[in-house]
């Protein structure tokens, strides 16, 4: 059941082979058996859940619906939930229950999905370990010892280890694409604007975007579907119709073009993860796909860039976070100074210190201009290599990650070694473009993913490259040992 | 030493929009605390704001009037500070690409006409309110006027003297409410002023060193506040010490102003463009239609009352001075089939006084323009005398009747029959013969003594011209 595509969960809905809520329940218990030691999800949603999980099979027993009606997920606890609390992963937050929910995560709810709970991950979405939650880490199940990567570490791993059929995640700087390498599934980031961003806490807002991530291309793109679209209420939400991801899946791949960026094949990439990357375009190659070298001159500048831009938008996004009216406030303030000192100063964790100061400090007068200009600068020549690569081709392919999952603890102290971790995925933040990360090996037992970058508004192209290489390959529906075992 | 005055003025003008610039929360005044805030305002996490079309509208409408120049992309920046009203912790305002541009407005001072300029003006949002009573120590927040839409309008440092600076604050308080953008109450901070104010020696080019006099309310504050600062500037530079540059606060109370910050302790703001929100794009097709919605402009309005009414420079400017007092006066002209000099004495004076007794605003006026028109018409035609005509708008005060309604009901009707009136001086001769000997012998003045007796026998009916050509003919014998 738990390696079933959600097609054919869909069908045991339907045909009622399984009900909502006993399909809810068989994940719920997955999660209390599996979980202990995973710490993946954080919160659980079991009584709201079930009774969701009735109203779908009502609806199914009445043949409405569609393919999402009934089925579990699991919501990143950075999209807000009204009645279920939504803490980002951090103690400033353990308290905040939001009185209205992300229109992401409506829009699934509309679809009929149920929602089981909340997963851990990197607090405020910084890290991309999942070492920063408050929560305390997440393991990854490919490997107890390694992290599941971040920030969206918690809706990898549990997707990984089959606790749901899908869950949310947000991608700042590779969030959902970084987890999804080190966990061997499936994740989308789509276009800057597709999903809306309104309920979903902000880290840095010109560069969040909310996806989907499953165990497949195609579960992926269904998903993706119903959470995208134009809302009213994030004003950079981009009206414009998502193609028909799931009609876009049948689509041949002969005489598409695939670009390699030579500076994403250089030696900071592990040989055994190139030689798994440059398989898997071969594999591209023998659907029909093109294969040429194309240059991003200004990538090698992307993490730089970042560095600057997400943290200047944090340290203003998280200023709301004062200890006046609502999340951690500090025990007896003596003046407002104490107040606010004690509450931000006891409610967030370093990570998250950290960039607000270096956002405070690039934003400084005198230092605006060598600091946050220049970044800005550096992103619309980043983004122009890619409109440039674009003309030449229709996907660009590289790894996901530089490394394999590392051993947790391994980069905590040294920010400069984790934030080079997301060296291959940051650039295409900075550029607004869609992008997915597959599975396509494995070395030293670890998950290895490809990533695929897109063209604006492209996902169904995206999709579609992925999910024809998934029609080649199963590491997609390799499932980490002793997670193959019922609950 | 002759000193010079140079002031500048940030006017901080509340839009009158339905809902807030960035939320569908009301910005109605005067509610229970908090209950105006929804999670937007309230700046709870994951929430993101939407620009108000209306407060972008009302900010063209403004630059237009002007004569500024609007800028085709505007963008909002965000002001970082720390402040328990401020929700978000950050302003969210314009800083480097305000909406309008550089643009101008005349002012008139003892009869010069001077050209002020104005710099910019920006859409920013306002804060909330810090209760510092009735917590016991502690600080109450109130977030009802968070996210209430502003347009910060910055002038030229070219006004030299407070009437100057008074006369452009009453200039654009008559402008925006005129454009319809800003209800204009200055009680309720709908109509705000910051002031900078520097003294040089007369014949200097450079500025001196200028200190900014924060929320000022009122007219009489604005003045009174400048002619403090510059008083208390030329001492400290004429002690031989040098004039800080600092935010000052006037204490109405003292009649001072005293330091609040000065500019080393200013706050790095932190500006930079706020990503939540796209930058505004002002199109020719919403210029035109703003341009076409523009009303027709004070000094315009000022000009056409004096050609269209006959009407004296004075009486032009104050009943142009309030758009809703204009439409008032015309409306009334109109219904007094076109007494408009009787009209604006009346509107200016009577109406005016019982309104300012009331404290009511000519717009909820209880006697509508159409009655007032109904009123001055019957005194036009000597149906009833001005003295009677006051006691008649006492009565529409407070009643829903008309001029000639009243003046039927209670038979105010004025007494211009000759023959009613001679009967009634015949009889009050005769009884009053020593009176008549003494007019005759050359006491004059008694006529005042008939004059009273008859208006007292005729409840001042009488009609005084008529009233006045008998008892003269009569008296004289």
């Amino acid at each position: 059941m738990y390696n079933k595509s959600l097609k054919e969960l869909s069908a045991s809905l339907r045909s009622k082979e399984v009900s909502s809520v006993e399909l809810s329940q068989y994940f719920l218990a997955r999660i209390k058996h599996f979980d202990g030691e995973l710490n993946s999800v954080i919160t659980s949603n079991e009584e709201v859940a079930l009774s969701t999980a009735q109203q779908a099979d009502k609806i199914i027993a009445s043949g409405e619906g569609g393919l999402l009606t009934g089925i579990p997920l699991l919501h990143k606890d950075i999209f807000c939930t009204q009645g279920l609390r939504t803490s980002c992963g951090s103690k400033m937050l353990d308290n905040f229950v939001a009185p209205y929910t992300a229109t992401a995560v409506n829009k699934l709810e509309l679809a009929g999905a149920v929602m089981l709970g909340k997963t851990n991950m990197d607090e405020f979405a910084m890290g991309s370990s999942n070492e920063t939650s408050f929560y305390g880490g997440v393991k990854n199940p490919w490997d107890l010892e390694t992290v599941p990567g971040g920030s969206s570490g918690g809706s990898a791993a549990a997707v990984a280890a089959r606790l749901a059929p899908l869950a949310s995640g947000t991608d700042t700087g590779g969030s959902i694409r970084q987890p999804a390498a080190f966990c061997g599934i499936t994740g989308i980031k789509p276009t800057y604007g597709r999903v809306s961003r309104y309920g979903m806490i902000a880290f840095a807002s010109s560069l969040d975007q909310g996806g989907a991530m499953a165990k497949s291309a195609e579960d992926a793109a269904i998903m993706l579907q119903a959470m995208s679209g134009f809302d009213e209420k994030d004003s950079t939400s981009v009206d414009k119709p998502m193609d028909d991801l799931l009609a876009g899946l049948g689509d041949s791949i002969k005489g598409l073009r695939v670009g390699l960026p030579k500076e994403f094949f250089t030696e900071e990439l592990d040989v055994d993860i190139r030689e798994k990357v440059e398989a898997a375009v071969d594999a591209l190659k023998s659907a029909g796909a093109i294969i040429k070298e194309i240059s991003l001159p200004n990538i090698n500048l992307s993490v730089p860039a970042y560095y600057v831009v997400a943290p200047a938008e944090c340290s203003a996004n998280l200023s709301r976070f004062d200890g006046v009216r609502f999340g951690h406030r500090c025990e007896s303030p003596k003046d407002l100074e104490d107040l606010y000192k004690r509450s931000r100063g006891e409610g967030f964790g370093n990570e998250v210190k950290r960039r607000v100061m270096m956002g405070a400090y690039v934003l400084s007068a005198g230092y605006y201009d060598a600091y946050y200009k220049k970044a800005q600068q550096v992103r619309r020549l980043i983004k122009q290599d890619f409109v440039d690569a674009f003309k030449e081709v229709d996907v660009i392919a590289s790894a996901t990650a530089p490394s394999v999952a590392f051993t947790s603890g391994e980069k905590k102290d040294d920010p400069v070694s984790m934030y080079l971790s997301d060296i291959f995925t940051i650039g295409v933040n900075l550029a607004g473009l869609p992008a997915m990360s597959v599975p396509c090996g494995f070395v030293d037992k670890k998950p290895v993913g490809m990533q695929l970058i897109g063209n604006y508004f492209e996902e169904s192209r995206l999709l579609n490259v992925g999910h024809q290489y998934q029609q080649l390959t199963d590491w997609h529906l390799a499932v980490p040992t002793g997670y193959e075992q019922e609950a | 030493m002759q000193w010079e005055t140079v002031i500048g003025l940030e006017i901080h003008a509340q839009l009158a929009t339905k809902s807030k610039i960035f939320s569908s929360a009301s910005t109605a005044y005067g509610a229970e605390p908090n209950t105006q805030a929804c999670a937007v305002d309230l700046g709870l996490p994951g929430t993101l704001p939407v620009l108000n079309e209306q407060a972008v509208r009302f900010a063209v409408k403004f630059g237009l009037a002007i004569g500024a120049h609007i800028a085709p992309f505007s963008v909002f920046a965000r002001k970082n500070y720390f402040y328990p009203d401020l929700p978000k912790g950050y302003q969210t305002s314009q800083f480097d690409k305000p909406i309008v541009g550089l643009g101008q407005l005349d002012i008139e001072v003892d009869g010069d006409t001077k050209t002020i300029g104005v710099t910019r003006a920006h859409l920013e949002e306002d804060a909330g309110k810090s209760l510092h009573e009735d917590y016991h120590g502690m600080t109450g927040i109130d977030l009802n006027r968070a996210g209430t839409p502003l347009l910060e309008i910055v002038s030229e440092p070219d006004m030299r003297s407070a009437a100057e600076a008074v006369a452009y604050v009453k200039k654009l308080h008559t402008l925006v409410q005129y454009l319809g953008i800003c209800d204009g109450n200055m009680q309720e901070g709908s109509f705000r002023c910051d002031v900078n104010v520097s003294v040089r020696p007369v014949g200097q080019d450079e500025f001196g060193t200028r200190a900014e006099i924060k929320n000022l309310n009122s007219f009489r504050f604005i003045e009174k506040a400048i002619a403090h600062e510059v008083e208390r500037q030329i001492d400290v530079i004429e002690s031989g010490a040098k004039v800080v540059q600092e935010t000052r606060l006037y204490d109405a109370n003292k009649d001072e102003t005293r330091s609040m910050r000065s500019k080393e302790e200013a706050n790095d703001y932190r500006y930079f463009p706020c990503p939540d929100l796209l930058p505004v794009a002002i199109t020719s097709a919403l210029l035109d239609e703003m341009r076409d919605s523009l009303p027709e402009l004070p000094a315009a309005k000022k000009q056409r009352f004096k050609q269209q009414y006959g009407l004296n420079g004075y009486d032009s400017e104050v009943l142009t001075t309030q758009r809703a007092m204009a439409d008032y006066y015309e409306d009334a002209v109109n219904f007094s089939d076109g007494e408009a000099k009787l009209v604006a004495n009346w509107v200016m004076g009577e109406l005016s006084a019982a309104l300012n007794q009331h404290n009511i605003e000519i717009v909820s006026s209880p006697v509508s323009a159409e009655r007032l028109g109904g009123l001055v018409k019957r005194i036009a035609d000597q149906t009833i005398s001005g003295k009677i005509a006051k006691q008649v708008l006492e009565l529409m005060w407070s009643s829903e009747h008309s001029a000639d309604e009243l003046i039927e009901r209670e038979g105010l009707k004025q007494i211009s029959d000759t023959g009613e009136l001679e009967k009634m001086i015949d009889q009050l001769m005769a009884d009053n013969i020593d009176q008549v000997e003494q007019f005759r012998a050359g006491k004059t003045k008694m006529i005042g003594f008939f004059v009273g007796q008859l208006m007292k026998q005729t409840q001042g009916k009488a009609n005084p011209q008529e009233l006045n050509k008998l008892l003269q003919s009569k008296l004289k014998g």
